[in-house]
């Protein structure tokens, strides 16, 4: 395993996954410039979407394409941080929903 | 073939391999080489790279201790272009500061007699500078368009591209603009925003950001303009030598490159400019000229021999540069091109 297991130059190699089956690459390219499109929701939002959903899975692929999108898209520093902030606080809380279903265990089997 | 974009201010070409694309490849590839000029329609005018501020984004270096300014003689040949060029509608006066230089408001009203449009490529706080008390005043009563640069609609956004405490004085200054019409939408007095990114990535939708820019700052300060210009870094100057000192800069090439886009291509603002610069020397475009790189050499080459119809056809002169003028959505002088 080398030093690094991530190399950012790989994230210019994505269009690599068409290699065999082009035609699924070719549907999920399609699909994915359109989802992230200006729609109803504005290209700045979806891209900070993007960077929040980025945070949450951890993809520092991800994190630094949608790090520069959001800045290409006019988004600040301030509100990126925020975006960071809503993925962290969901994650958050996410994990503390779940102290219900420790607290139902534990009702049910302690006297 | 690697991409190599030279540096005007001393520190040489980069070395870096970059990609594996050429300009004059790239407009090859859409049908658009050698790049041709039509007729020259805007004559813009370097007035020298004397500037009250000192801009990390900058390309020409330019600030307070600058000493290259044009002369009276330059502008009068100037004058005599304009007299003699039938083609040529805009003065675009660009700097350093314009304002600043001591033969402006008297060729400002030349202009403005004959008849031209004249734009002023204002950084907004020289409005606030000593001796520049009534140059709102005078743009205002010669009609003249205002271009001011503000890099963002937030303070700490804009003050690390500027310096600290010139986003207030811009605002103040915008302020001024505003109250003898400037802006308003009915004066005619039109007043532009020009921003520009605050790193080395390519500047957001001009469309998006022109109502988001009119929105906030109507809010939070009651200020309005009429249109929003969103600029590409040039990697030149005092911008290159941030992006090599921060590690960016193949990086930033490779953006620029990867980003070209045909149709930006066909619609660069030098296809229908011609750049004086402070000595009277003419280039494609004010990054032409930082670079010094000249014109064709079949056609004339100062303003005292200026000659409309002789530039326009010219071969323009390209360079891997012009990258910044083509990527994305397009840069110039009046906004995104694509």
């Amino acid at each position: 395993m080398g030093s690094q297991y991530y190399d950012s130059k790989d994230l210019a190699r994505f269009s690599d996954i068409g290699n065999n089956r082009p035609d699924l690459a070719e549907k999920f390219f399609e699909w994915y410039d359109a989802t992230l499109a200006e729609g109803s929701l504005s290209a700045r939002e979806k891209a900070l979407i993007a960077l929040a959903v980025a945070h949450a899975l951890q993809c520092p692929y991800c994190i630094d394409a949608f790090s520069r999108d959001c800045l290409e898209k006019g988004a600040d520093l301030d509100q990126m941080t925020e975006a960071v902030h809503v993925s962290a606080c969901v994650r958050a809380g996410a994990a503390l929903v779940h102290g219900v279903q420790m607290r139902k265990h534990v009702e049910k089997v302690q006297m | 073939m690697s991409v190599t974009i030279s540096n005007p201010s001393g520190s040489g070409a980069c070395d870096a391999p970059v990609h594996d694309r050429t300009f004059d490849r790239a407009i090859g590839e859409c049908g658009l080489w050698p790049l041709t000029a039509g007729s020259v329609e805007t004559l813009q005018i370097n007035v020298g790279r004397l500037c009250n501020q000192g801009c990390r984004h900058c390309h020409w270096d330019a600030g307070p201790t600058r000493t290259e300014v044009m002369s009276k003689r330059i502008f009068m040949a100037c004058l005599a272009a304009l007299d003699k060029s039938g083609t040529v509608t805009t003065v675009d006066l660009t700097g350093g500061a314009p304002e600043l230089n001591p033969h402006f408001r008297w060729f400002v009203t030349e202009c403005r007699q004959r008849g031209l449009r004249v734009i002023d490529r204002c950084n907004l706080t020289v409005l606030l500078e000593p001796g520049q008390e009534d140059t709102v005043q005078f743009l205002a009563s010669e009609r003249v368009e205002i271009a001011a640069s503000l890099p963002h609609l937030r303070e700490p956004n804009s003050d690390r591209q500027r310096g600290v405490g010139t986003f207030r004085k811009s605002i103040e200054a915008f302020r001024k603009l505003n109250d003898v019409g400037y802006g308003d939408g009915r004066s005619g007095l039109r007043l532009v925003l020009v921003t520009n990114p605050g790193g080395a990535y390519l500047p957001g939708s001009q469309k998006s950001l022109e109502s988001e820019w009119k929105r906030e700052l109507e809010r939070l300060y009651g200020l309005h303009f009429d249109a929003l210009h969103c600029l590409t870094n040039m990697p030149l100057g005092r911008f290159r030598l941030w992006l090599e000192s921060s590690g960016n800069l193949a990086l930033y090439l490779d953006r620029l490159v990867d980003a070209f886009n045909p149709k930006a291509a066909a619609n660069v603002m030098c296809r229908h400019l011609v750049s004086v610069g402070w000595d009277g020397r003419l280039f494609d475009c004010d990054f032409n000229q930082a670079l010094e790189i000249p014109l064709d050499k079949s056609v004339s080459s100062t303003i005292t021999d200026f000659d409309a119809r002789g530039l326009a056809g010219r071969r323009i002169m390209t360079g891997d540069h012009c990258f910044g003028c083509t990527a994305g959505c397009g840069s110039s002088c009046r906004g995104t091109v694509a």
